[in-house]
């Protein structure tokens, strides 16, 4: 009977309502953590997976050796590769194509290749404004390569021990 | 401030009126009056969405609009200039005359309740003795509005919408009533300046009526979330369950106009609020004791619009401090509040007021604070 009467007062006085918002009151003088994106970012892991790169060796020579790992691994057969046999006997590719609309960034390419040659970089700030934007060829990507190299390689250094 | 209002209206009367003749003078001012009330009203309006975005962000601790302009101040200007730019969509199955008629429905009587707002003494449009009546066949006009998008719109989310506004609109109107009815048997006038000058005392904020009449304050704004259709009681609108409710199909202007009904529903509600139980104008610190004896007290005891206003600030914040803070009822749950809960709280205290002021303990000195008058 006393635990009714209080249950109704307390129901009426409003007091589990007012404890609602005393909690968001204290909030609204708290801390924000809002990031103002384009002026700040957050940290990014090195595993992070962001847009496709090749990369070279240090002497210029390309990586790849159109194994055709990343193309038989790739779930959403996002990547086309044809290839031929270069003079001096090595198998290079001819295409490299990889279709950014397929993609699903699971990070398979990057794992499965032997040589380190496709690599998804922290790189994510790239749009495309018609559908074949967004087809990334060979000469596209050995420059994303060239323009990230120095990020990859710290990158790959800095998760190397868990490899 | 009164004083330089009554000069400006002196020399209106002076030289303007001679000059217009007595109708085309008396139309003018009347122009007048209702542009002082409405231009400010619709910047608070304007202003108001943007003040609601950085409370609702800043207690989700977020920053909330910060990049049109300083600190995000012009945020509401491109929203403006947005709806205004965007297409106006009529669904092809939607009665297109009832469809571009809600929202004009909808907001014509959201904006002429204010015509017997007042702001200070004889700072109204329309000093009328039944103002009470006047807002309350206002206030319920503003539901039609929101029938006619419902049905106009023919969709089932925009229907369903509808049903459920005309439903918790219908419940939660009788409560407020009820509410509004034992202000203004305490008030003992149905003339808002009358019943704000009632809770004039000798003790500052304790002379005013939300003490006696507390539950009734309680339920008065609380109907009014529902009357408003804000949150907790947003069910009409119901993001998450029928996308938006009754104006699902809207876009553009004829959604502005709608958004521009329901806030300023909001900020007549959280007007009428003081006016009625929280002594609109009158100083909360008016107190005769320290008022007699000390002369630099008396801006502080005076009454002002500026007591008015923050005390409208307030009820605004709440407004938006409730809709951060609490998670939509459920439908039942609304009615069961709305008829098990305010009517029969109201009823009851309609009685007690009535009986506290026939003042059967002969001359209670603390009831002839408030019914003494």
């Amino acid at each position: 009977m006393l635990e009714r009467a209080k249950d109704i007062a307390s129901s009426l006085l409003l007091s589990e309502l007012v404890k609602g918002l005393r909690l968001t009151g204290r909030y609204l003088f708290s801390r924000k953590i809002t990031v103002m994106y384009p002026e700040e970012k957050t940290p990014a892991s090195p595993r992070m997976r962001g847009l496709h790169a090749l990369r070279r060796y240090p002497n210029g020579e390309e990586r790849c050796i159109a194994c055709k790992l990343c193309e038989a691994v790739c779930p959403a057969l996002a990547i086309t590769i044809e290839s031929e046999q270069r003079d001096d006997g090595t198998r290079r590719t001819t295409r490299y194509d990889i279709d950014l609309v397929k993609c699903i960034f699971c990070g398979f390419c990057e794992e499965s290749c032997p040589v380190d040659s496709i690599v998804e970089t922290a790189f994510i700030e790239y749009h495309g404004e018609s559908r074949g934007d967004l087809l990334y060829t060979k000469p596209m990507l050995l420059a994303i390569g060239d323009r990230y190299e120095r990020e990859i390689a710290a990158a790959r250094a800095e998760d190397a021990r868990y490899r | 401030m009164n004083d330089y209002l009554a000069q400006i209206q002196g020399y209106a009367d002076q030289w303007l009126g001679p000059v217009w003749g007595p109708q085309a003078y008396t139309f003018g001012r009347a122009i007048a009056m209702i542009l002082m009330v409405m231009v400010p009203v619709l910047l608070t309006v304007l202003y108001y969405q943007l003040v609601e975005r950085w409370v609702i962000g800043w207690m989700q601790v977020r920053k909330g609009p910060n990049r049109v302009g300083w600190k995000g101040v012009l945020q509401p200007i491109a929203d403006a200039i947005k709806l205004l730019m965007k297409e106006q969509i009529i669904p092809a199955g939607a009665n297109k005359a009832l469809f571009l008629l809600a929202p004009i429905v909808s907001v014509a009587p959201a904006l002429a309740a204010w015509s017997i707002v007042p702001f200070a003494p004889g700072w109204v449009v329309s000093n009328a003795d039944a103002a009470i009546l006047v807002l309350l066949a206002m206030t319920s006009l503003g539901i039609y509005g929101i029938i006619i998008a419902g049905w106009a719109s023919n969709s089932k989310y925009a229907f369903l919408g509808a049903m459920r506004a005309a439903a918790q609109m219908v419940s939660y109107e009788l409560a407020m009533g009820f509410a509004i009815v034992g202000a203004l048997m305490a008030g003992q006038s149905m003339n808002l300046t009358q019943i704000v000058a009632r809770q004039q005392s000798d003790f500052g904020f304790l002379g005013w009526f939300w003490i006696p009449l507390f539950p009734l304050f309680l339920v008065h704004y609380i109907a009014g979330l529902a009357e408003t259709n804000r949150h907790p009681f947003d069910v009409a609108e119901g993001e998450s369950e029928i996308v938006a409710g009754f104006h699902v199909e809207y876009s553009g202007m004829a959604f502005a106009v709608f958004f521009l009904a329901e806030y300023a529903n909001m900020i007549l509600i959280s007007t009428i609020s003081p006016l009625l139980f929280m002594g609109g104008w009158l100083s909360p610190l008016d107190f005769a004791a320290i008022r007699e004896g000390a002369a630099w007290y008396s801006w502080l005891a005076a009454p002002s619009i500026l007591w008015l206003l923050a005390k409208v600030a307030f009820l605004m914040f709440v407004f938006l401090w409730i809709r951060a803070s609490f998670p939509r009822y459920r439908y039942d749950q609304i009615m069961r509040l709305g008829w098990k809960v305010f009517i029969p709280l109201t009823l009851v205290w309609i009685a007690v007021v009535g009986v506290a002021m026939m003042d059967p303990f002969a001359h209670w000195p603390v009831l002839r604070l408030w019914f003494g008058k």
